[in-house]
């Protein structure tokens, strides 16, 4: 599986959209007052709406390839993934705003000592 | 397949239920009796109706969750089968199938299938647990087990918790619960220590709950989805007799008041 940023505004603008559909669309039968499985399934489907879109925002924000997240615009002339060490040596982690608002990234930064990150290869 | 299926449906325990007849067609003979109860609600909900709340959850057999009573016997008609695992080719085309929840004072509705079995769970807290310091991994030879103990654990503790077999009692006993869960630890070296204790606080906690007793009728086996035998009703009277006799002081103190009939409900 690969992204691309292209890719990923695109699939940040589809989410936004199913959400929107979701909430004006969203029949919940039973009410609050009593147990009501499907009031708890809706939530969970909301809650995986604003999981999905800050999927794709991460995954957008980080320009390089690491890990399983390998993005077409960094790679190796041999098609291996290209880690950006100077710019990304972080773990993002990202605070909710509010609604429509874009969720704040906070970096923890990875600093090395003994080991340092190298180009991994499977020759 | 068709089917019509008189489901009990109750909006709260407070409130009055009623059974309502949902007639079906359409049924795949390879549909668990759950993943029919998903269509139904389906076309339910399509018609803006409330769905037919029921507890579920692995839908393999292995959690405990699911159950209800089909015609009159927990989990259905099929020996040693959950309600998950129970496909609909087990029932004739055209049957009318009448479902409805556990039915024990111990186990009061919340709503529609579904029941309130925290009673099990206060039993399991009671002793259902061994205490180990933990830290490493041991030795997977380091404590030797024979076959015969090993089997005979096992065979207590595949119950998974269901309540099928307090259903079923017509006393609404969970002796056959409460005996896998002393039986399956008591058994096994690492359960040993705490065989005395276990018995006598956890039956002190299963006669502090609304369970009637048992009386040897074995209805409760004969619908247990995992085959549960009598056998270890027998274990758990050895062991909480034992235990007794041992530790008389112990017995007083573990014996919780009787309490107020539904004081534990909220
Ligand atoms: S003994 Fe059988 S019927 Fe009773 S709770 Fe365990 S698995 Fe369910
Ligand atoms: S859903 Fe887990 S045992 Fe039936």
């Amino acid at each position: 599986m690969t992204r691309t940023a292209q890719g990923l505004d695109t699939a940040v603008g589809e989410i936004r959209a199913l959400r929107e559909e979701f909430w004006q669309n969203v029949t919940v039968p039973g009410s609050g007052d009593d147990l009501n499985q499907n009031l708890e399934k809706a939530g969970r489907v909301a809650d995986f709406f604003e999981l999905a879109e800050l999927m794709c925002i991460d995954a957008r924000e980080r320009n390089e390839s690491c890990g399983g997240h390998f993005r077409e615009e960094s790679q190796t002339a041999e098609g291996e993934a290209l880690r950006d060490d100077e710019h990304y040596s972080y773990v993002a982690a990202w605070g909710y705003r509010g609604t429509g608002e874009p969720p704040e990234l906070t970096k923890e930064l990875l600093e090395f000592h003994n080991l340092h990150p190298s180009q991994r290869s499977y020759k | 397949m068709e089917f019509t299926l008189k489901i009990w449906r109750q909006k709260s325990h407070n409130e009055k239920g009623e059974f309502i007849s949902y007639p079906m067609d359409n049924v795949s003979p390879e549909m668990s009796m759950l993943e029919c109860l998903d269509v139904l609600n389906e076309t339910l909900m399509v018609r803006g109706e409330e769905p037919v709340a029921f507890d579920h959850d692995c839908r393999e057999g292995i959690c405990g969750s699911c159950g209800f009573v089909i015609n009159g016997v927990a989990h259905g008609p099929e020996r040693a089968t959950i309600v998950c695992q129970l496909t609909m080719r087990h029932f004739r085309s055209g049957e009318e199938l009448i479902i409805e929840p556990w039915r024990a004072e111990a186990f009061p509705l919340i709503k529609d299938l579904i029941v309130d079995r925290r009673s099990f769970d206060r039993i399991i807290e009671a002793g259902g647990y061994i205490s180990v310091s933990t830290a490493q991994a041991p030795d997977g030879n380091a404590i030797l087990v024979g076959k015969d103990a090993a089997d005979q654990a096992m065979d207590a503790a595949v119950c998974i918790g269901c309540g099928a077999c307090v259903a079923a009692c017509p006393n609404g006993s969970s002796a056959l619960f409460t005996g896998a869960k002393i039986a399956h630890l008591g058994i096994l070296p690492q359960g040993k220590p705490e065989r005395d204790g276990r018995a006598l606080h956890m039956v002190a906690q299963m006669n502090a709950e609304l369970f009637g007793n048992c009386t040897n009728i074995g209805e409760c086996t004969g619908v247990c989805p995992k085959g549960i035998s009598l056998e270890v009703i027998a274990i758990m009277n050895r062991d909480y007799l034992h235990a007794s006799w041992k530790r008389r002081e112990a017995l007083e103190a573990t014996i919780p008041p009787a309490l107020e009939r539904n004081t534990h409900r909220t």
